[in-house]
């Protein structure tokens, strides 16, 4: 039924997104603002826990990447936001290929601790480079503008990110909606079937990685103007884990779930505001439960669906003089 | 003509040797078979032909073509299908998305299609879905299309992974024990279906198969291995009164 009228809650939904922040005090726009930088990180993620199944703890580095690349170039080159972003992307698909490459030929365990150990690689690295500003990191971003127009209020970016978020959605579900999509879920599902179907799993890979380090980047090229200031702190290990847990809690491989994650691993503990120093326990607690009892995730992705065409059976009756022998499916 | 010709292939794991300087051609447009006892080497001389192992010595050309040091995706785009002896679906798609993974090969939008949905994207995607449909009609299975492979009967399963193998659109298809878990009545349709594949889209096939009877059904020409040796080749009726086969592999059973 959800299925049915999937376009209609797609623009109700985009049109609540666009209308919210006149209902919402400064405060929860913020939260807001943060579930869709979530959304987008979430969904690049996706494409390579998700769709490809292979493991990544390091995904902060990729917000890294953008962030760093956009202050830097707006701040001592004095660049427009704009113009960082072509560069952004080519070094998100140069660090997606770096973190790649060593990692094709691994299974999960260790590609968990390889991707740990790049994020790891990353933060340190600005942490001590003198360009990305040490530890304190990077401050006094410009605002960017739009034909004269200074995106510079909480709402401006709450709606440079939303578009930011649609497009992100808009680009994993079409990827993941074609014969390269297909190809990264054969690779999850059982690699050596994939090759074997002529599927390169090194070149497929290294797309998933790229095309997952893209959207991570831009994200982090957002949310260096909108803070004005970026510090390593941003960029650390529980920020990669974070938005795993928004992919694997909404469902592994579904656009619809990761976005659903994306604003639970946001909002619930600010919900849990009021329990204090008891917020994190008991989201731990109900991330727990959560796994124990739908291990799928909230909005797991559908592969299997009634077949659209009742003609079916009879097409067997008349058709190959050779028929299947009928068992009773075992279900 | 040949279609496969393996020369001298050698496979050594440490201190064992599974395959040893064994050499064997298959005919163009033929049924043929590779028999032989448990461990005799069968499925390791099919992972050296499509690239999952890497011989020690030796060579095999497809079509002229030698396919050593080629990785398997690239062998399958040569025109090389093959199904495992324990099935290998993707099983949590449905039985239409597995065998779309065939056309892969025969495909080619990137990026830049998936994104802008190009009309020569949504053109290749019909393309797609159609060769998968034919497949999965040839084979029996479509009323299963939108199962997901798990969940299909067991025999249901296999037939799956052959009209997979066939949307890859082979010239050859190598079938690893696919009579293997089936009943009688799935085994004749099996037989069928190994013919019509044959007859009616002109793939070679070769096959790896324990039992003697569907062997004896369909094969025009078989190879026996033993502890990784070529020890007998021919027609069935030549292989299978061979006295060293009878010695080596048919002895402990009542067949022929
Ligand atoms: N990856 C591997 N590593 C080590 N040894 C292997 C490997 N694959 C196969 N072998 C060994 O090589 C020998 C041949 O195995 P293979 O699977 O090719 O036999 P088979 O003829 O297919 O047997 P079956 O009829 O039981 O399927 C066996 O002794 C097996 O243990
Ligand atoms: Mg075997």
């Amino acid at each position: 039924m959800i299925r049915k009228y999937k376009k209609q809650s797609l623009l109700l939904l985009t049109l609540i997104m666009f209308i919210l922040p006149f209902f919402l005090n400064i405060y929860w726009l913020d939260v807001f603002t943060f579930v869709l930088f979530y959304v987008v990180l979430a969904q690049g993620l996706n494409i390579v826990v998700g769709y490809t199944g292979l493991l990544d703890l390091g995904y902060a580095a990729f917000f890294a990447v953008g962030a760093y690349t956009t202050a830097i170039l707006m701040t001592t080159f004095q660049w427009s936001f704009w113009s960082t972003l072509p560069v952004a992307f080519l070094l998100a698909i140069i660090s997606g290929i770096i973190i790649g490459t060593p990692t094709l030929r691994l299974r999960s365990d260790y590609l968990a601790i390889v991707t740990l150990g790049f994020g790891e690689i990353v933060r340190i690295v600005v942490t001590n480079l003198n360009i990305t500003g040490s530890a304190s990191g990077i401050y006094g971003i410009p605002r960017p503008s739009i034909g004269g127009y200074v995106i510079s209020t909480q709402k401006d970016f709450y709606y440079l990110i939303l578009i930011f978020a649609i497009l992100s959605v808009l680009i994993v579900y079409r990827l993941g909606h074609s014969r390269i999509g297909r190809a990264w879920i054969y690779i999850r599902e059982d690699e050596d079937a994939a090759e074997a179907m002529g599927i390169n799993r090194i070149r497929l890979k290294l797309l998933s990685y790229a095309s997952g380090a893209v959207i991570g980047s831009f994200a982090g090229s957002v949310f260096a103007v909108k803070m004005t200031a970026i510090a390593p702190l941003s960029f650390s290990f529980l920020q990669s884990v974070m938005i795993l847990l928004a992919v694997v809690l909404g469902g592994l491989g579904s656009i619809s779930g990761v976005v659903v994650g994306a604003a639970l691993v946001i909002i619930l503990p600010e919900l849990l505001r009021g329990a204090d120093d008891w917020r994190y326990l008991i989201f731990g607690v109900a991330l727990v439960a959560m796994m124990v009892f739908r291990p799928q995730g909230i909005w797991p992705p559908q592969y299997e669906t009634e077949d659209e065409d009742p003609n079916d059976e009879t097409e067997d009756l008349d058709g190959s003089n050779t028929k299947a022998p009928e068992e009773s499916p075992s279900l | 003509m040949s279609i496969l010709t393996v020369t001298n292939l050698s496979l050594q794991f440490g201190g064992l040797k599974a395959v040893n300087d064994l050499s064997f051609s298959v005919e163009r447009n033929s049924i043929s078979s590779i028999i032989g006892p448990n461990g005799a080497g069968k499925t390791s001389v099919f992972n050296m032909i499509t690239g999952f192992y890497r011989p020690t010595s030796g060579g095999i050309e497809l079509d002229g073509t030698s396919l050593i040091n080629k990785k398997p995706s690239h062998i399958t785009t040569l025109g090389m299908a093959r199904t495992f002896q324990n099935l290998r679906l993707f099983p949590n798609l449905s039985v239409l998305d597995n065998v779309k993974s065939g056309m892969h090969c025969r495909t080619k939008q990137a990026v830049f299609g998936a994104l802008f949905r190009t009309k020569a994207q949504k053109e290749e995607e019909r393309l797609i879905e159609e060769v998968a449909n034919e497949c999965i009609d040839f084979v029996g299975i479509r009323k299963f299309r939108m199962r997901a492979a798990k969940n299909l009967p067991y025999g249901q399963q296999r037939y799956l992974e052959i009209a997979r193998a066939l949307a890859s659109k082979p010239k050859i298809i190598l079938l690893d024990e696919p009579a293997a878990g089936l009943n009688f009545a799935e085994k004749q349709y099996l037989i069928e279906l190994i013919r019509r594949i044959r007859d009616e889209y002109n793939i070679t096939v070769l096959m790896i198969e324990h039992d003697m009877a569907l062997i004896k059904q369909i094969s025009e020409h078989i190879t026996v291995i033993d502890y990784g040796e070529k020890i007998a080749e021919g027609t069935p009726t030549e292989v299978l009164n061979n006295e060293r086969v009878i010695e080596a592999y048919l002895g402990k059973e009542e067949v022929v």
